[in-house]
């Protein structure tokens, strides 16, 4: 250190001094692991056969490292680590708990299943644009943001996933994609500004970024703060992120033109981060004034729900239609957020994870349907069933699951909400969530009997089979294009798990609720011991 | 000093909204720069104006001696203003290969995702 000062400096009061555990290396390592895969995709972004060989191992060890992670967390409680050695508040914190840890998993999971499917989906001009590159910086960013204990750091985490997600939008150059992209990403950039104003609000109020801090601080803010118009800016920035009513318009006129490989992707991620975001910031940091946004929040939630599920109901192309039932499912994520008990928002976090697997799921298996029948248009589709047995069993089990039919996962969630609603008394909410439950299920019900069941293309009379799509059926049985069926099988696995044993994922997700609920953990693994706060 | 930039402040964010509520893709772009702006000047002013001294500690100190700057919010600034002016480069590239793929910069004629005829689902079975 500075020998010229003739001062001595204690650095310890500083510093952490003594070597970071082995294991709490976990924290970073999903970062570590996406930034240099990305690099190094990047680096050899003109040879498209050896990209999936670069990409896959990379995502296949964020999802490793992502199980140990989450395993760490239950077992040794909330994890921190701090940039620079720095004691927080002053070094930027990566904090980690169950709830962070449990969506990184899953997020990570979606994206291992996404790049699988692009092996055999992704052309190689579009490789050679850089979709694998742009999918592990992706991951970076969404990663980045579900570890991050710093508001700040948050907003850079959202920036990064956001340019990276451009990358993505646009990998076709086709005049759809590019009429998509503008809106996409002209509102997102709206959104996280709006992100970043509250952000700044947020420090000349509390003087700190750390979440930790904030959570401490928040509690005995003098009342004059400006408090409830930060929680009410944060509340329209991550609704607009979320794409919840009213601010959710640029998800249907995006979501439907890129790859469906990378729709499927923005749809398990990017709406998921917006909520994460909330309960982090509304339920952690600003609980006091949840409580008085409580109602309009609850608003929001049953008008996204049924309007996602109506507006799913008038959909012909099952491209855009999947974009209303992602809408649908964020409303079911608000209700947690605007009944916030810890009961709820384990439902929110549980629906969370539900949505993420089974959203990319559907978008995925909407992509084989368009590669078998040539058409993602309903009424050009039919006779599926005849094609794949298991296939039409699979989107089946799909369509029972994003409605919240037992015996499959979004069952459960959607009993936890709907039980916390009635038990607080907000009936109404319930009744929103059980309509929208049944509003999605005749829309997913209609592509079953459309796509799979009836005979053949609207117009096929009675008693006729005729499976539409003759020559790209063929191409999809004889070419390697089946191996787009693998990943839609694991997640559909991954989905009558989460239906059948739902006990240790729903005892994470109450456990990440009760510290988000309750800080008190959050606090001491960031402050220390000895901290006297 | 702060009535002065908060003026300010609100006035490039009148500007920045009302230039977003175009139809136009140019003007909303601009609108977007000014608002970036708007919001680099409401992080400086949240960390306080002071008419101090860099916060530069000298050689011969460990620590500052007398009242310094606060160097965060220009370090959140310097952050914000490098990401908002690379997304800006990237939506002028956007909306200027829109321009050339779609023919409009007209945000009501870009109807290339969502067509106005789109057809309704199957009514019967």
């Amino acid at each position: 250190m500075a020998k010229t000062s003739h001062q001595t400096v204690d650095l310890a009061q500083a510093m952490v001094l003594a070597p970071v555990a082995a294991a709490d290396w976990l924290v970073i390592t999903p970062i570590i692991i996406t930034i240099i895969g990305g690099a190094i995709c990047l680096m050899n972004r003109k040879n498209t056969a050896l990209q999936p060989w670069l990409g896959l191992p990379f995502l296949a060890l964020l999802v490793v490292s992502n199980i140990f992670l989450l395993r760490h967390v239950l077992e040794n409680g909330i994890v921190t680590m701090v940039m620079g050695r720095w004691y927080a508040p002053f070094g930027i914190a990566f904090t980690v708990d169950s709830t962070g840890a449990l969506l990184c998993l899953t997020a990570s999971i979606v994206a291992l299943a996404g790049g699988v499917y692009a092996v055999a989906d992704i052309r190689k001009t579009q490789r050679r644009y850089g979709f694998f590159p742009f999918l592990l910086l992706l991951m970076t960013g969404v990663s980045g943001a579900f570890l991050t204990g710093d508001i700040f750091n948050l907003y850079v985490w959202f920036e990064v996933l956001l340019i990276a997600s451009f990358g993505l939008m646009i990998l076709g150059s086709e005049k759809v994609q590019i009429d998509g992209a503008v809106k996409y990403a002209l509102l997102n950039l709206i959104a996280t500004t709006m992100f970043l104003i509250a952000t700044a609000f947020v420090y000349g109020v509390f003087g700190t970024l750390n979440m930790a801090d904030l959570a401490v601080k928040a509690a005995t803010v003098s009342p004059s703060a400006p408090i409830l118009t930060i929680g009410a800016l944060y509340v329209l920035a991550f609704a607009m992120k979320a794409a919840a009513f009213p601010v959710n318009f640029w998800l249907p006129a995006s979501y439907h033109t890129p790859n469906i490989v990378v729709s499927a992707i923005f749809a398990g991620l990017l709406t998921k981060v917006g909520v994460y975001a909330l309960l982090r910031v509304m339920i952690m940091i600003l609980p006091g004034v949840l409580l008085d946004l409580a109602s309009v929040v609850g608003w929001i939630a049953a008008l996204t729900m049924v309007l996602g599920s109506l507006g799913a109901l008038a959909q012909s192309d099952l491209r855009r239609m999947m974009g209303y039932l992602v809408i649908s499912g964020i409303g079911a994520m608000f209700v947690g957020v605007s009944i916030g008990t810890t009961e709820a928002v384990s439902g929110a976090i549980l629906y969370a994870v539900h949505s993420i697997i089974v959203m990319t799921a559907l978008y995925l298996a909407v992509g084989v349907i368009g590669r078998i029948a040539g058409d993602t248009d309903l009424r050009k589709i039919g006779g599926l069933y005849r094609f794949d047995h298991g296939f039409a069993a699979a989107f089946f089990i799909l369509a029972l699951a994003v409605a919240g039919l037992p015996p499959f996962s979004g069952f459960w969630p959607k009993v936890i909400l709907v039980k916390a609603s009635l038990e607080t008394h907000n009936d109404w909410l319930a009744f929103a969530i059980l309509l929208s439950g049944f509003l999605t299920t005749l829309a997913v019900g209609r592509v079953w009997l459309h796509a799979f069941w009836r005979g053949g293309i609207e117009g096929t009379p009675d008693g006729v089979l005729a499976v539409s799509g003759g020559e790209a059926r063929q191409a999809f049985i004889v070419g390697d294009q089946r191996l787009m069926l693998a990943p839609v099988f694991a997640l559909v696995l991954v989905v009558i798990y989460l239906g059948m044993m739902p006990e240790p994922v729903m005892s994470v997700a109450l456990q990440g609720a009760a510290d988000l609920l309750d800080p008190a953990d959050y606090i001491l693994s960031v402050f220390g011991e000895g901290a006297v706060r | 000093m702060e009535v002065a930039l908060a003026v300010t402040i609100g006035l490039f964010f009148t500007v920045s909204i009302y230039l977003m509520l175009s139809k136009k893709i140019v003007r909303i772009l601009l609108g977007v720069a000014i608002l970036g702006n708007a919001v680099n000047l409401l992080i400086f002013t949240n960390g306080r104006l002071t008419r101090e001294v860099p916060p530069i500690i000298g050689v011969d100190h460990m620590v500052p001696e007398n009242i310094i700057a606060n160097p965060l919010p220009q370090a959140l600034v310097l952050t914000a203003i490098v990401i908002s002016f690379s997304f800006f480069a990237f939506l002028l590239v956007l909306g200027y290969r829109a321009y050339q793929e779609l023919g409009t910069d007209d945000t009501d004629e870009m109807r290339q995702a969502e067509p106005r005829e789109a057809p309704n689902p199957p009514q019967g079975y």
